[in-house]
């Protein structure tokens, strides 16, 4: 799109010292999307359901591939994540937390709570086993 | 209230009814002994399980489609920006439809 030479630009983000809570904030859109993806495929599994067990078997053997588990582990983790840091953005609005300290500390928070989830739902329900390929 | 500020509010309502339904969807489902066709069908053929999947899916879908909104608005520009929202939405109204379509069927079929 052509820019008129005196808009300003947002400012570049190497100008920024960086930081983890930036990776945090952009995982945030990252995981977002890729929950959205996941919601197709939810559509997709319970349409199958709905047109019967042929259509059910085909789209549950495509799931149970190796490469669709990885992908799905992925959005469970996406899921988590999703969660936890929507929560820290909801205490944004609400007008918290926005202490460089406190947001800092938030963010490892989020990211901790996150991964003990991921691990706890991976590896304890029968559907987090088989995705993880556990007996 | 303007429309933008309207977006903003309804994606956090989105968000917070996000909060008990995708909960309640991801620990069903990883919960099951068992995901065949039978134990899928008989989920979905309960009425209030039903329901309460019509209602994920809608807040899953107007919040998605909230969220990728406003991703592409942030990083395509020009004609293309119009157009990938526009395929985005036409994408989740189809996926709505098929969702309610899906479990229109599980219920009654279940029920017949």
């Amino acid at each position: 799109m052509p820019q008129t030479a005196d808009r300003p630009l947002s400012p570049h983000l190497q100008v920024y010292r960086p930081m983890y809570t930036m990776v945090l904030s952009i995982l945030h859109r990252v995981s977002g999307l890729c929950l959205s993806a996941t919601g197709l495929v939810f559509v997709a599994w319970l349409a199958s359901a709905a047109l019967g067990p042929d259509a059910y078997a085909c789209v549950a053997g495509f799931l149970s591939g190796m490469p669709m588990r990885i992908a799905l582990a992925l959005a469970l983790a996406a899921f988590w994540y999703h969660l936890f840091a929507g929560l820290r953005h909801l205490a944004w609005d609400a007008g918290y937390g926005f202490e460089k300290k406190t947001a800092r500390r938030s963010g490892a928070v989020v990211v901790l709570l996150a991964a003990a989830a991921f691990a706890a739902t991976l590896l304890l329900s029968p559907a987090g086993r088989f995705l993880a390929g556990l007996p | 209230m303007t429309h933008a500020s309207r977006h903003w509010r309804n994606q956090r309502a989105t968000s917070i009814a996000l909060l008990p339904l995708g909960l309640w969807f991801l620990i069903s489902l990883l919960g099951k002994p068992s995901l065949d066709h039978g134990s899928v069908a008989d989920w979905f053929a309960q009425p209030l399980q039903a329901l309460l999947a019509a209602l994920f899916g809608a807040a899953l879908l107007w919040h998605s489609m909230q969220g990728v909104q406003v991703v592409l608005e942030d990083y395509v520009g020009g004609w293309l920006r119009r157009f990938s929202i526009a395929v985005a939405r036409l994408l989740h109204a189809a996926a709505g439809l098929a969702l309610a379509a899906a479990l229109a069927r599980l219920v009654f079929d279940g029920a017949a």
